[in-house]
């Protein structure tokens, strides 16, 4: 089991730095010199010399990377050219409200997703089922920014139950968490279908019947908990989802987080802020699904005992 | 019973195909059925309602919504199309090196897979757009390249499964040349998940480039494309909430088409599947 957590561990290690290398040599190309944005158009030679030498532009790329990385692991990861402020300061400003829009609309999708897709498993083709399975597929195709807005348009235009945007308090949050979490809880109903339909057709279900337990029980204790790895994989990968999601709701309903800010600073040119955004929604990403990872090892034994 | 038996009882993949039909004849046929230009300006009747003259109504400048709706199917498509095309071809050419070379190529594609799979899905398409900039060709070419890793990796599988397979090594014995091999052994069980795949993308793909327009960062005005006539409707949502509804019904309904054939193919196409999603 040890080893398994340490190989796990070490193997995240090499995609933590090559997401890194790919953000810089992304940002790398971004039209525009740094320098000229920073200093303006009518900054001296000596002046933009001076910057240049100071931020180390005119190193070789992997001179500079490793740089990078060695500042990342203590924390800093520059200005921002727009606010002249730290870039760590200003991602920990937006952070917590993006936490929050994500965190929500993760347990909102999954507690919906698991339960749809469970009843819809346990009433295959009833009439409940043809309308999940019709209702996930919709959820599927609506892109978020426009559900976002038909959303507004009916909650707080029409009926004046929600506020437009803005953050604040617990009814500014939920028209954003369930424009993000509805993709969420279609993928996750039709995998949950899939995955419980799948393991109640497996022999060991049958003989928990045929003993004669109670179907709730066969339900709970034997067939769930199988289910339980593809669904906690999918669960995993949706998070990815909601933090590409998250850019566009945050945009819709103005809500203050990471998404909104990584995109006035792909307008702002403010490749230093956008570099440090990518990293963090990135690096998140690897941690949960690194998470995601070691948990395999704990719910199956066999899959632990592998290393 | 064939694959195109199953799929043709499956009703829901029938409406979906009928969809994408529809979506294909728009694009097609676009001069022809838009009733205006869909560039064409009239100042005096913007934000119109839904009505006769205009029957999606009007947005912003007063052009009609649903000549640019028909119009920005060819968008819708144009980019779908081209995109899943940019992923096949990068994915099947990488997956294929990958699994038949093997060894530390392979291990070191793999990484590189991994580290692009990091991304979350509109971040990796942000980080080419903001980039190479903005405009119809580069998102095709993000949202392609957004591809090509998962199709390296499903590429990979089967011919890695298959490199080792006793009628493979036979057929090298006799000497049969690398591409007949290909062509014969491991194209054909690779192809239906390829296809499966390919359908399902190009439902991401246009709301991918939906997304990346509404963000303004995609495709450029005045081309119309439907995500980006989304955006500006958010200004007037209150007094004309259908400039930025309508468009995002075509969306829906392209996207629904999609999904629903990718679907369809699934299912038919592994009758193992069938009793679930």
């Amino acid at each position: 089991m040890l080893t398994f957590i340490v190989r796990r561990l070490l193997l995240a290690v090499p995609v933590l730095l090559g997401v890194v290398f790919v953000v810089m040599l992304t940002v790398d190309l971004l039209p525009g010199d740094a320098v000229t944005l920073m200093l303006g158009e009518h900054a001296t030679k000596d002046a933009v010399a001076k910057l240049r030498d100071h931020l180390g532009l005119d190193k070789p790329f992997l001179v500079r990377y490793l740089d990078y990385v060695g500042r990342v692991v203590r924390g800093d990861l520059g200005r921002s050219i727009q606010q002249n402020r730290p870039v760590a300061a200003e991602l920990a400003d937006a952070w917590p409200a993006t936490l929050q829009l994500t965190v929500a609309a993760l347990v909102l999708a999954a507690i919906a997703g698991i339960v749809a897709g469970v009843a819809s498993a346990v009433w295959p083709n009833s009439f409940f089922d043809a309308l999940a399975r019709l209702g996930s597929l919709f959820g599927l195709s609506m892109p978020i920014f426009w559900t976002g807005l038909v959303l507004i348009v009916v909650f707080s235009l029409w009926l004046n139950w929600l506020p437009v945007g803005g953050a604040g308090s617990l009814t500014h949050l939920i028209l954003p968490a369930v424009t993000l979490a509805l993709p969420s809880i279609a993928m996750i109903a039709r995998m949950t279908r899939a995955a419980v339909l799948e393991v109640l057709r497996e022999d060991y279900v049958r003989t928990a019947r045929a003993k004669g337990v109670a179907e709730f029980w066969v339900l709970a204790r034997h067939a769930l908990r199988n289910a339980f790895i593809p669904i906690l994989t999918l669960l995993g990968l949706q998070s990815g989802q909601l933090m590409g999601g998250a850019v566009l709701t945050e945009t819709v309903f103005a809500w203050p987080g990471l998404g909104r800010l990584m995109v006035k600073a792909i307008f702002a040119r403010d490749y230093i802020l956008l570099q440090g955004a990518v990293l963090v929604f990135a690096l998140v990403f690897v941690v949960i699904n690194l998470l995601v990872d070691l948990s395999y090892g704990l719910l199956d034994p066999r899959i632990g005992r592998q290393g | 019973m064939t694959a195109w038996t199953r799929f043709y009882r499956n009703r829901l993949a029938v409406v979906g195909l009928a969809l994408i039909v529809v979506l294909a004849l728009s694009a097609a046929l676009a001069p022809w059925l838009a009733p205006y230009d869909p560039a064409r300006q009239s100042l005096v009747e913007k934000r119109s309602t839904p009505g006769a003259k205009y029957w999606l109504g009007a947005d912003e400048f007063g052009r009609d919504i649903l000549s640019r709706v028909i119009y920005g199917s060819r968008v819708a498509l144009l980019v779908g199309v081209l995109s899943v095309l940019i992923a096949l071809a990068g994915g099947l050419l990488l997956g294929t090196i990958s699994g038949f070379a093997g060894g530390w190529l392979d291990a070191v594609m793999m990484r590189g897979i991994e580290i692009l799979l990091a991304f979350p899905y509109l971040l990796l398409a942000l980080a080419i757009v903001a980039a190479m900039g903005t405009g119809a060709l580069n998102t095709t070419i993000a949202v392609g390249v957004w591809g090509i890793p998962t199709v390296t990796r499903m590429v990979r599988g089967p011919v890695l499964a298959l490199r080792e397979t006793e009628y493979v090594c036979a057929a090298r014995a006799l000497g049969a040349a690398t591409p007949a091999l290909l062509r014969r052994h491991i194209l054909p069980n690779v192809v239906p998940g390829l296809v499966v795949y390919a359908t399902l993308f190009m439902a991401n793909a246009i709301l991918l480039e939906a997304a990346l327009s509404f963000l303004g960062l995609g495709v450029q005005p005045p081309t119309a494309s439907w995500g980006l006539m989304v955006s500006p409707g958010r200004d007037v949502l209150l007094v004309a909430p259908h400039v930025a509804t309508v468009p995002g019904v075509a969306i829906m309904i392209a996207v629904l088409g999609f999904n629903l054939v990718g679907d369809g193919l699934r299912d038919a196409l592994d009758p193992r599947l069938r009793g679930g999603v």
